[in-house]
């Protein structure tokens, strides 16, 4: 608990962090609260207000069908706070016991898990995105387990690092001096301390992932019409790209928004969990 | 030296093994097979007919024989032949490749010059004003989606000024200009696209220059020069700029993928005919060898990447030399 109001401390000091978070949790309540706050039904056409320019019934214009640009932005929103957590989630379960393995056998377990996943990185990874996208059927379910699947390289590098670290300190030989099984060993004992860069990497994940699912979704091959998500309102955009600037220029702010935002905490997470600092500062 | 380049060749045959058997596995998760695409559209196609097809693409062998056939074949660069119009996968990616890295190397040469001065100068003045705004800069740059960016662009320099055509890479009365107003044309189509793509990599390449300028800053042999009282410009330009560079070299190999790689988000909204929409229009109509095609010529090129990267920091860092 101590650790943690620490932790807190020296997050609060990074003001813009502070901002960053500030912005997330209120999307993550202005999403979860989207039937109550939105003003009309996101799917609702009306073929006498197409493409009408912002105004006092429309804040934020209407779509080629009528429908309220900011209903479905705010519905959109779920999408992307779906497909950045349940990406992140996929990839972090993938990453920690790809590297929670490699770093605690080491030897040949090491070298074949870490040869597979500089396999997985030589991939361009949005082409194979969309290789598996397109093979399967596109929907918002595809896209978090393809991100999830394609992303989790990093996490594993990072907690192989940590493990390779920890297996060798005192406490864990104590732990198995004890007669502490290797599962024992790898959940209980190390992966607590190895956690804090994962944290890190999975805020900037879910940053990442907002951005792929808005591209997918703006070439079509992510959340399908009537549903709305910022990246297919984007396509709307390009498709009225004469006449609708709203269109364009708002869901693609709240896409910048979001991941800036993620990007901040991220940041701020970053040095507030760095032990490097934390010794610079108890001297 | 030689023996490092030797290990880092025979490491990468593996990898490219590896990378062949997952394109290859990709490929056939697809229910159906490649057949059921070409089938699919005409509902009266018959059994007779799908087996036919099944013969003509071998694909009524066992999976391991097919997997080796294609591996026989790709050795030879024979990547077989488009499912959409017949032509060699080979030809269609090699027509693509002038465009899509011409937009690329420009954009490079673009990231190079704005990113590392960025860089360099937000070290020296670190905490200052400077310094504070390109940080804002580089966030911003890092959540920014390029092709909402390309929208606003086009939107603006496209639709309300009428300066800058919006789509493809030469006008349509091309042949009736003259070599002059043709290049003109042809500068006009590039400024937005190269301008975006080059957006996130400054953003990115700014940001590791600075961090890169900002350890060797530190170092005991900046600290030398400076006490024994040279100027702060032959500090900063000829003692710490060149080591700070060393790292940034990497990055130049790094790059050799995304050269051919290219944005499929990007060519697809400004109509470039580059490999990101060859590809895109590949996976729309389940292309499979033309898919197969690029994603292991993509894989393999990042290979080589990150070989020509390590190769080149050993070549400039004398350091890493004698460790190896």
């Amino acid at each position: 608990m101590r650790l943690l109001s620490v932790i807190g401390k020296r997050f609060s000091r990074n003001r813009l962090s502070v901002i960053g978070a500030i912005t997330v949790t209120c999307l993550i309540i202005l999403s979860l609260l989207a039937p109550f706050v939105s003003p009309y039904d996101p799917t609702a056409i009306d073929v006498h207000n197409v493409l009408s320019p912002p105004s006092k019934a429309h804040p934020l214009g209407t779509d080629e069908l009528g429908r309220d640009v900011l209903s479905r932005m705010i519905w959109g929103s779920r999408v992307s706070l779906k497909v950045g957590f349940v990406a992140v989630g996929i990839a972090l379960l993938i990453g920690i016991i790809i590297g929670a393995i490699a770093g605690f056998y080491g030897g040949k377990v090491d070298a074949v898990l870490m040869r597979f996943v500089d396999i997985m990185l030589a991939f361009p990874t949005f082409f194979l995105i969309l290789a598996v996208i397109a093979i399967l059927e596109p929907s918002i379910f595809t896209i978090m387990v393809v991100i999830g699947v394609t992303s989790w390289m990093d996490v594993a590098r990072l907690v192989r690092a940590e493990f390779l670290t920890l297996k060798e300190r005192d406490f864990v030989i104590a732990a198995r001096s004890l007669g502490a099984g290797d599962l024992r060993l790898i959940f209980w004992h190390i992966l607590p301390n190895a956690l804090s860069p994962v944290f890190v990497a999975a805020t900037f994940g879910v940053a990442g992932a907002i951005l792929i699912e808005s591209g997918l979704s703006f070439l079509g091959l992510g959340v399908q019409p009537p549903n709305p998500s910022w990246g297919n309102i984007l396509t709307a955009g390009k498709d009225n790209i004469e006449v609708a600037w709203w269109l364009s220029l708002y869901p693609g702010l709240a896409i910048l928004i979001t991941v800036l935002s993620y990007n901040l905490v991220g940041e701020g997470l970053r040095d507030a969990l760095d032990p490097r600092l934390w010794e610079a500062e108890r001297h | 030296m030689h023996l490092y380049i030797a290990r880092r060749l025979l490491l990468m045959i593996p990898l490219i093994f590896g990378i062949t058997i997952i394109t290859f596995t990709v490929i056939h998760l697809a229910p159906g097979g490649p057949v059921e695409v070409q089938t699919e559209m005409s509902l009266k196609a018959s059994a007779q007919a799908r087996d036919n097809l099944k013969k003509l693409y071998g694909l009524d062998k066992p999976l391991h024989v097919q997997y080796f056939d294609w591996l026989k074949r790709f050795a030879k660069l024979d990547f077989g032949k488009s499912f959409v119009d017949g032509r060699k996968v080979i030809d269609k990616i090699f027509e693509r490749i002038p465009v899509t890295l011409t937009i690329n190397i420009l954009s490079l040469i673009l990231i190079f010059i704005v990113a590392i001065p960025i860089g360099v100068l937000s070290a020296t003045k670190q905490y200052s004003l400077f310094d504070k705004i390109s940080t804002v800069f580089v966030f911003v740059g890092f959540s920014t989606p390029a092709f909402w960016l390309a929208l606003l662009l086009m939107i603006l320099f496209g639709v309300n000024l009428g300066l800058l055509p919006i789509s493809g890479i030469q006008s349509i009365d091309v042949s009736e200009m003259g070599p002059f107003e043709r290049l003109v044309d042809w500068i006009k189509h590039l400024i937005l696209p190269v301008g975006i793509s080059a957006f996130g990599g400054i953003a990115g390449l700014s940001r590791y220059s600075r961090s890169s300028m900002l350890e060797v800053i530190r170092q005991d042999y900046i600290r030398t020069a400076r006490a024994k009282g040279l100027k702060e410009s032959e500090v900063v330009f000829k003692h710490a700029f060149r080591n700070a560079l060393m790292p940034i070299v990497t990055i130049l190999g790094l790059s050799v993928p995304g050269l051919i790689g290219g944005g499929v988000i990007f060519e697809t909204i400004f109509a470039i005919p580059g490999m990101g929409q060859l590809f895109y229009a590949a996976t729309m109509s389940r292309d499979y060898p033309t898919i197969m095609g690029i994603l292991v010529i993509g894989a393999i090129l990042t290979l080589i990447g990150n070989l020509i990267a390590d190769i080149s920091y050993a070549l400039v860092d004398p350091r890493i030399r004698v460790r190896k």
